[in-house]
């Protein structure tokens, strides 16, 4: 009763504009790992102060302030980064990635160094107890959150390096950009929960 | 257009014979990124475990059919109900469902594939991995040396029941791993699916011309986010207890076995309307062709829907009321999951409100539908009865909650999923589905769905745990096991008959031509089966019917709106 293909084609009276997918797909899975983190951080209240055995957080933890300067500024040069390159500014762009990269690193070290202290100091390993195994589980997948990040950052900062990355990659930078922003408000929640009301 | 049409149809007649038949035909499939052929994967790729799931659901109803029946040792029950649930969630209603949104959606909102089309294979081929893996566990379950054995602590694996201690062997690490990957699947496909609703559509086509069944993919995959997603942090919890030794879940050692309960949950509610949501799509785009007329209350719909998926994250320690949630948690939760009966009845109501006073035409997938409204009410109703807390605390646990959510998912679920086959198939393969054996499958479904679950309720109510492996005689259940296993034969059969006509059709059903069932969403303004590119030239519409618009250019859906 009817042909294929006999859809008109729109005469065009203004234009069609949809929503960057890059964006829209980086803000559901956002959405899906907010709820990940959001079981992470119930699990962690709800065992506060139910370990049987010690070490507690109040005996072990210090607040880990250069490890969060590091990581929250880093969330600065990565918006520097983006914004660089919507001018065309390549060199401001590899600056504020190379920045962000070498931040997200010294954060690393930081938390590498506070597990290294909490295992050999106080023996407290995911084993020991109840705040053992949230901790490290909670601290842990945000930590490979920010691996992940980094490792992505690394070779946009290689990409931007050598060059390849010019003003039409703005977008996907953004996505980048997002998802570490997103890494950052999450050690925001972490660091609450963690280092003020756990300890 | 006509030259562009004829260009690309050139492209596409001189494609084929350069490469070789037979292996590159499987090369094809494994490394497809096309949304059309993912989504048969995924299609095919659960009928088979609906036929394996279906099975073990017949062993089992073998095992209960008489008293003091040894058909089958405790063991392999315990492996059996397990193994049943888990495959039907995970490996067969949830790929079932997004297959037919990967082979829909773009088609409907006029797109050439989905937002992401890697991101598409990736999760599809993940989920059958985890499939795969679960079934792995019968052969290698136990470790290497010696049986293997399939995992066997209930669908829900409550804890402390999945301790190393209490699960020794890789039974449960079979389990946990597979879902896992069917969570990170599910979780892929999702954000796949509301990227493509809102970044892909044609020109013209806003947000409240989309067609409803891609509104309810959309909430459905937004419920993923909310949902799937803790089930998967618990799964890690869980991996960490079982590998590393931690104590999530580890009662010795504070652990709360409740707090799985509560994941689980949190996960295992809210799954079930990321199931029938789907479903409701299928019927709102069936009901409405079949009646002839356009759908009733299309905004309400949309309301109804994001409505259902607010609400049904809240319902979830209905499922709990045993354990003892106290006065305030009780309270909460079952005035929750009564409300969510209001948006589920705004949508019935619709539906009737769709087929009042149409030119109602009873095909196949008319009737599954017919079908769905009438027993998805009555589940619907069950299911009140089982909000109420007093009432749960005498019959959780037992044979009538199974003849509830049996209700929801094969009477349903299931049945508007046929619908959907029945309508879709033409588009899909370019024939029709044999008309004939469609209405055998359905009376037999029918009769075979309302042998088993009707009765089942009675031994529920009589007392009759779930999960138990064998009765003694002598407590009035023997009659209604014996009725409940003659449906399921029935149910099996009617099965059978549908796999046989899907096959059958596919090489003798008559030619369905683009648009056999006089429709009006944009799959159907390209040619059956569609070819790679979906459509020549990008579609453009200016309301919810384009193919009404165009068939009627005398009286356009645009100009009601």
């Amino acid at each position: 009763m009817m042909q294929t293909n006999t859809i008109p084609i729109a005469i065009d009276e203004q234009p069609w504009v949809l929503p960057n997918k890059g964006i829209v797909g980086m803000w559901c899975l956002i959405a899906a790992e907010a709820a990940i983190f959001l079981i992470f951080v119930t699990a962690y209240l709800f065992y506060l102060g139910k370990s049987l055995t010690g070490p507690t957080p109040a005996q072990v933890l210090e607040l880990p302030i250069v490890g969060t300067i590091c990581l929250l500024s880093s969330s600065i040069t990565v918006h520097m980064a983006v914004a660089a390159l919507r001018k065309g500014n390549i060199r401001g762009c590899t600056l504020g990635l190379g920045g962000t990269v070498a931040l997200a690193s010294a954060f690393l070290v930081t938390t590498a160094q506070e597990w290294h202290h909490l295992i050999y100091d106080f023996g407290l390993t995911i084993r020991t107890n109840l705040f053992g195994t949230t901790y490290y589980s909670l601290v842990g997948l945000h930590a490979t959150h920010v691996i992940v990040g980094l490792l992505l950052l690394i070779a946009a900062f290689f990409f931007s390096l050598s060059g390849r990355v010019t003003e039409h990659h703005a977008e996907r930078l953004e996505v980048l950009s997002l998802y570490w922003h997103f890494v950052d408000a999450v050690w925001v929640v972490v660091f609450l929960v963690v280092y003020v009301i756990g300890r | 257009m006509a030259t562009s049409t004829t260009g690309l149809e050139a492209i596409d007649v001189t494609a084929p014979p350069t490469q070789p038949p037979g292996p590159s035909l499987i090369y094809q499939w494994l490394t497809t990124v096309d949304h059309k052929k993912i989504g048969l994967m995924y299609i095919v790729y659960a009928l088979l475990f609906l036929v394996v799931a279906g099975i073990e659901a017949m062993i089992m109803r073998v095992q209960l059919a008489v008293p003091n029946n040894h058909a089958v040792s405790p063991q392999v029950f315990n492996q059996l109900f397990t193994m049943h649930g888990t495959t039907m969630i995970f490996f067969v209603a949830v790929p079932v469902l997004f297959g037919f949104g990967n082979y829909l959606i773009p088609l409907m909102i006029g797109a050439r594939d989905m937002a992401f089309p890697r991101l598409n294979a990736f999760s599809f081929w993940i989920s059958a991995f985890g499939g795969l893996l679960l079934y792995l566990s019968y052969f290698a379950g136990s470790g290497l040396y010696g049986a293997g054995a399939a995992p066997d602590v209930g669908w829900f694996a409550y804890a402390p029941l999945t301790a190393k201690v209490f699960s020794p062997g890789h039974s449960s690490d079979y389990w946990t791993l597979s879902v896992l990957l069917s969570g990170i699947g599910t979780t892929g496909t999702a954000i796949n699916i509301v990227a493509t609703a809102f970044c892909m559509r044609c020109k013209g086509m806003t947000l409240m011309r989309m067609p409803l069944l891609v509104w309810l993919f959309v909430v459905a995959s937004c419920m993923v986010f909310a949902a799937v997603s803790p089930l998967t942090a618990a799964q890690i919890m869980l991996c960490l207890d079982r590998y590393l030794g931690s104590h999530f879940f580890d009662t010795q050692a504070g652990g709360s076995a409740v707090l799985w309960m509560h994941f689980f949950w949190i996960f295992g509610h809210p799954e079930v309307y990321i199931l029938i949501l789907p479903t409701f799509a299928f019927v709102n785009e069936i009901i409405p062709v079949f009646s002839r007329k356009a759908i009733f209350g299309y905004p309400a719909m949309v309301a109804a829907s994001v409505a259902i998926g607010f609400v049904s994250l809240s319902v979830w320690a209905h499922h709990m009321f045993t354990i003892g949630l106290g006065p305030a948690g009780n309270t909460f939760f079952v005035f929750a999951t009564m409300v969510v009966s209001v948006p589920t009845g705004i949508k019935m109501f619709n539906w009737l409100a769709t087929i009042w006073g149409g030119k109602v035409i009873y095909r196949v997938p008319m009737l599954f539908c017919v079908g769905f409204l009438f027993q998805f009410l009555i589940a619907g109703l069950t299911g009140i009865m089982l909000s109420a807390a007093p009432f749960d605390w005498q019959l959780s646990a037992s044979y009538f909650v199974v003849a509830h959510f049996h209700y929801v998912i094969v009477g349903g679920i299931l049945f508007s999923l046929f619908g959907a086959f029945y309508y879709w198939y033409p588009k899909v393969t370019g024939r029709m589905m044999s008309e004939t054996l469609g209405k055998w499958h359905f009376w037999m479904f029918v009769i075979g769905f309302h042998l088993t679950f009707d009765f089942m309720h009675i031994p529920g109510l009589l007392g009759m745990p779930r999960r138990i492996y064998t009765y003694e005689a002598g407590r009035g259940w023997e009659l209604w096991n014996i009725i409940i296993g003659i449906g399921a034969i029935i149910q099996g059969v009617a099965t059978l008959i549908f796999v046989y006509n899907l096959i059958y059709s596919y090489f003798r059903g008559p030619e369905a031509g683009p648009d056999p069932w006089d429709a009006w969403t944009l799959e159907w303004s390209t040619t059956s089966p569609p070819p790679d590119y979906n459509f020549a030239i990008e579609p453009s519409v200016s309301s919810a019917r384009p193919l009404w618009d165009l068939k009627h250019p005398e009286d356009q859906d645009s100009r009601y709106e």
